[in-house]
């Protein structure tokens, strides 16, 4: 048996004073894609940014092993480095920064780490080239400042067109379907599947099962209340759609 | 200080104009911290010093000044050393109906312009400063544009100080004149050959603009931190005028710069931008003030600043509305990132609104680097400190891209880069 790309185990968080994750455990093997879905609230949201290593949030028990590595013990930029990617629920502006400069900073960066050579603005061009048909885009997007401006589809294409950039083993997709007309759905969709790969694997956060009528997962987890109380496979979020959170949600309080 | 007259090559009309502004200074001294207009910048080491005159003859080669020409050879550069034109140093491409000359050349030949422009737009009333300067004039840039005229090549004032400047003052007086729909791009920097010499440059810049004339005027102080800088700054603008200002204020102990602008008639546009990076013990103050006398005109002003270490900033914006100036539309912005804990800012925007029907707004902001954003740019790989680099230049970089004219822009973001290390 390989090494699972993502453990987690027993892992509690917090924001402040509130517990949101209250043990939860996950293995997520290459090839495979995940969907985590749950009702608002439920530490989806959380779940992936710890991953990430938001500095809100504290672990409070449990480990997370990312290629048989401590995760938690590193910095956010070294994940980066060592392939773990999060698209943000809410991309954040950064303006007076170019999407083409910050891409490229990032890209740089993690070729550094990866003791590959960096490339300058021209060669990034060229490369970029390719992953904008990933989403769809020309050129000038890259010229405006990061998502300052953007709409809500454009900031999650952005997400996107960043992990076709960055190659990320292990991808982290927080709720990046929600507020997406379907176009702009069906272009991020596309984006995610082009991207798929047997030497990568995905995490998609959702709160709606729309999304997996383009992506379609391997394993379906049901958080609620902190804790994944469900898992099964792509028909499970079918199961969702027709009956709701509600009955899960009663489920996990009687047990 | 060394007594104004004696000085053989001046015009007898000039005379009893430095003789006025001596007697001014004479009365009014320095000003001190009970003056509510320096009450946050103490001058003391500037009035306690006994300045000597700024030498002449400093040994430089253009190899040395290559640095602040920014590569752009093609750009006419006045070079003054310690306050003094140097002819070899400098390159003045003839134009037609662009006149770009040193002021003591100017002085010689030019006596009507000069007479009908120097000390009417900066008056010896505007401050001690003011006074002093003009009861020193002698040298510094005459930039004038004739009616027509449009030349968008950036004409270069360079003022540079050397090692020799140590213990001494200089007092650069510059004319910029861009008549009746001239347009031209003016770049006035004060740059230094001895980052650690401690001297005290104290400019005034005249800036006088004819109806539907065009000027871009960018002011790049980089003194050395061990030195005083107090400049001034004074425009005046006819009709259909727009004046674009970029003020970016980096080096100095403690440096002032007093911009003020005079909207004399009906749609004038004024448009002021300004940074201020400082670090150290720096002290950097600006004072701004724009005058709306009339009806149907815009200022719109933004002034940003980067202050680490135990540095000090001042912004002080003054927006005065005249009762007949209905329809001022004015906005004023400063905002300010502080990357430390004895960093510190004292912001006051000060509307002056006598007029009912107008859109006047300000507002000040102080803050630290975005939390978000820095995690944002560490989740794509970014290390934290390479992040804050890159965030703090890109708070920076938003002001700059307000410069119109892309040459100029790239040289300033250069500089910002080079400043805070980033790449």
């Amino acid at each position: 048996m390989t090494t699972p790309l993502l453990e987690v185990k027993g892992l509690r968080a917090s924001a402040g004073d509130k517990e949101i994750l209250r043990g939860i455990d996950l293995t997520v093997h290459l090839g495979e894609v995940h969907a985590v879905m749950g009702p608002n609230g439920s530490g989806k949201s959380t779940l992936a940014q710890v991953i990430a290593g938001h500095p809100a949030y504290q672990v409070t028990a449990g480990e997370i092993l990312y290629q048989g590595q401590d995760l938690l013990d590193m910095e956010p930029e070294e994940r980066a480095q060592a392939g773990v990617f999060l698209a943000f629920q809410y991309p954040v502006e950064i303006p007076g920064v170019s999407n083409a400069y910050f891409l490229r900073a990032a890209y740089n960066e993690i070729q550094k780490a990866r003791g590959l050579e960096e490339v300058d603005s021209i060669d990034f061009l060229d490369l970029l080239e390719e992953k904008l048909k990933v989403v769809e885009w020309g050129p000038e997007i890259m010229s405006r400042a990061v998502n300052s401006g953007f709409s809500g589809g454009e900031k999650k294409r952005n997400e996107i067109l960043q992990m076709a950039v960055l190659q990320p083993r292990l991808a982290v997709l927080d709720e990046t379907d929600s507020g997406l007309d379907i176009d702009a759905l069906r272009i991020v969709a596309g984006g995610v599947n082009a991207l798929r790969r047997p030497e990568n694997a995905t995490v998609l956060v959702t709160h709606y099962q729309r999304l997996l009528n383009y992506i379609v997962p391997d394993h379906v987890h049901v958080l609620s209340a902190g804790r994944i109380v469900r898992s099964g496979g792509k028909e499970l979020a079918l199961e969702l759609e027709e009956r709701g959170y509600e009955w899960l949600e009663d489920e996990a309080l009687t047990s | 200080m060394q007594s104004a007259s004696g000085t053989a090559e001046l015009p007898d009309w000039l005379e009893p104009v430095r003789r006025a502004a001596l007697d001014r200074f004479a009365g009014t001294g320095f000003p001190t911290s009970r003056d509510e207009e320096w009450r946050f910048t103490p001058i003391g080491p500037i009035a306690q010093t006994s300045w000597r005159p700024a030498p002449q003859s400093a040994a430089i080669t253009r190899d040395e000044l290559k640095r602040f020409e920014f590569g752009h050879p093609d750009w006419s550069t006045l070079v003054f050393v310690n306050g003094s034109y140097r002819e070899e140093l400098s390159t003045a491409f003839a134009i037609p109906g662009v006149r770009v000359v040193s002021l003591a050349e100017a002085l010689r030949v030019d006596g009507a312009v000069l007479q009908s422009h120097l000390g009417r737009h900066a008056p010896i009333e505007a401050s001690p400063f003011a006074a002093l300067n003009t009861a020193m004039i002698r040298d510094g840039g005459l930039v004038h544009i004739t009616a027509g005229t449009e030349i968008l090549r950036p004409i270069h004032l360079l003022f540079v100080a050397t090692p020799e400047a140590t213990g001494s003052a200089a007092h650069p007086r510059n004319l910029i004149v861009v008549e009746r729909g001239a347009r031209a791009a003016v770049v006035e920097s004060y740059v230094t050959l001895s980052p650690d010499g401690s001297y005290w440059t104290n400019p005034v810049t005249e800036v006088s603009l004819g109806e539907s004339a065009w000027l871009e005027h960018t002011r790049i102080q980089r003194e050395s931190e061990q030195a005083y800088h107090i400049g001034l700054t004074h425009v005046d603008q006819q009709r259909d005028s727009h004046y674009r200002s970029f003020a970016m204020a980096m080096g100095g102990a403690i440096a002032r710069h007093n911009l003020h602008a005079r909207l004399n008639d009906e749609n004038v546009e004024t448009l002021l931008y300004g940074l201020y990076l400082t670090r150290g013990e720096q002290l950097v103050d600006n004072h701004t003030a724009i005058y709306h006398d009339h009806p149907h005109c815009r200022s719109w002003e933004v002034y940003k600043g980067v202050l680490d270490g135990r540095s000090r900033g001042v912004f002080n914006g003054k927006v005065f509305v005249k009762p007949e100036a209905q329809k001022t539309d004015a906005k004023q912005t400063n905002r300010n990132l502080l990357l430390s804990d004895g960093a510190r800012i004292d912001t006051k925007p000060q509307l002056e609104i006598f007029a009912d029907d107008v859109k006047c707004t300000h507002g000040a902001t102080v803050g630290q680097l975005d939390d978000l954003a820095l995690f944002y740019s560490r989740s794509r790989g970014i290390p934290a400190a390479e992040a804050q680099r890159l965030l703090t230049y890109a708070f920076a970089a938003e002001v700059i891209a307000e410069v119109s004219l892309g040459p100029v822009r790239e040289e300033l973001e250069g500089l910002v880069r080079e400043r805070l290390g980033a790449r």
